[in-house]
């Protein structure tokens, strides 16, 4: 009972797998390019969150400016805005060439 | 000052996010998706704030929920997706994609059930008036160099964009 009232690290933690492998099923099993990128989105925000749960907990340890986690889920925010833009410029191109938004058409490249 | 029903609001909030993580990959239409996530990024806004982390919870509403969530709902716009909403959402691999999932929580449940003694708590500072202070001079300070690089990646990015986006170049 009382590992359900504290909430520690671990909790944060324990959130950021399940996110993590809600996007990595959406990333695996969903045929539409657009929420197959959305899924990417779940998965890096999962990171996210392990990397502020984390800053938090090196704030224990070496007090309130050891805020490192926090600076690199900032770069992470940056690259998932960079990832998408590009993502859906490929996604827009592919659209008018192939009609579909489908994974599965996207077979050029396989035997 | 103790904080205040922090386990509550875990729960609640990490309940919405899970719910709208669930929406977003079962969903049809892909609005719905892009809604859901939308509502999931904002529940994680608001966990950040709990994790005393108000300039990533500001950054994360801004760039997350406002810009990158428009440009999704933009392209949705932009491509058709009734054709897409009449076929088959889950690809043939459906249950292998799920089992190979599986298999990776099971080994994050084990690494998180062996290793729960490695995070031991410590007296956590309360609210620190100066985060974004502090962010900011990591930001300019330390981390200046991935901070060039990061605009540079930015700039890569826009050029790619317009030319995957562009009919004729």
């Amino acid at each position: 009972m009382d590992a359900m009232l504290h909430i520690s690290t671990l909790h944060y933690l324990v959130l950021g797998a399940a996110l993590f492998l809600l996007g990595v099923i959406g990333v695996l099993t969903r045929r539409n390019v657009v929420i197959v990128l959305m899924s990417i989105e779940l998965i890096l925000n999962a990171v996210n969150l392990n990397l502020v749960a984390l800053s938090r907990y090196w704030q224990g340890v070496y007090g309130p400016n050891a805020l490192h986690g926090q600076v690199f889920a900032i770069f992470v925010i940056t690259d998932a805005a960079a990832e998408a833009a590009v993502g859906l410029g490929i996604l827009i191109a592919f659209f008018r060439n192939k009609e579909t938004i489908n994974v599965d058409e996207v077979n050029l490249l396989k035997w | 000052m103790a904080p205040v029903a922090t386990p509550f609001f875990f729960y609640l909030l990490s309940g919405t996010m899970l719910i709208g993580g669930i929406l977003v990959i079962t969903r049809k239409n892909a609005v719905h998706s892009a809604l859901a996530l939308i509502v999931t990024l904002l529940a994680q806004a608001a966990i950040y704030l709990m994790l005393y982390a108000p300039f990533v919870a500001g950054v994360q509403i801004i760039l997350y929920a406002g810009g990158i969530m428009v440009l999704f709902l933009f392209v949705i716009m932009l491509v058709s997706i009734e054709r897409t909403m009449k076929e088959r959402q889950f690809n043939k691999q459906w249950l292998v994609g799920i089992a190979a999932a599986g298999a990776l929580g099971g080994l994050f449940m084990a690494v998180y059930t062996k290793g729960k003694g490695i995070f031991p708590e410590h007296a956590l500072p309360t609210a620190e008036a100066q985060n974004t202070q502090a962010v900011g001079s990591l930001l300019y300070g330390q981390y200046m160099f991935a901070f060039e690089i990061a605009s540079l990646l930015l700039l890569v990015a826009i050029i790619g964009a317009v030319v995957m986006a562009k009919k004729r170049i």
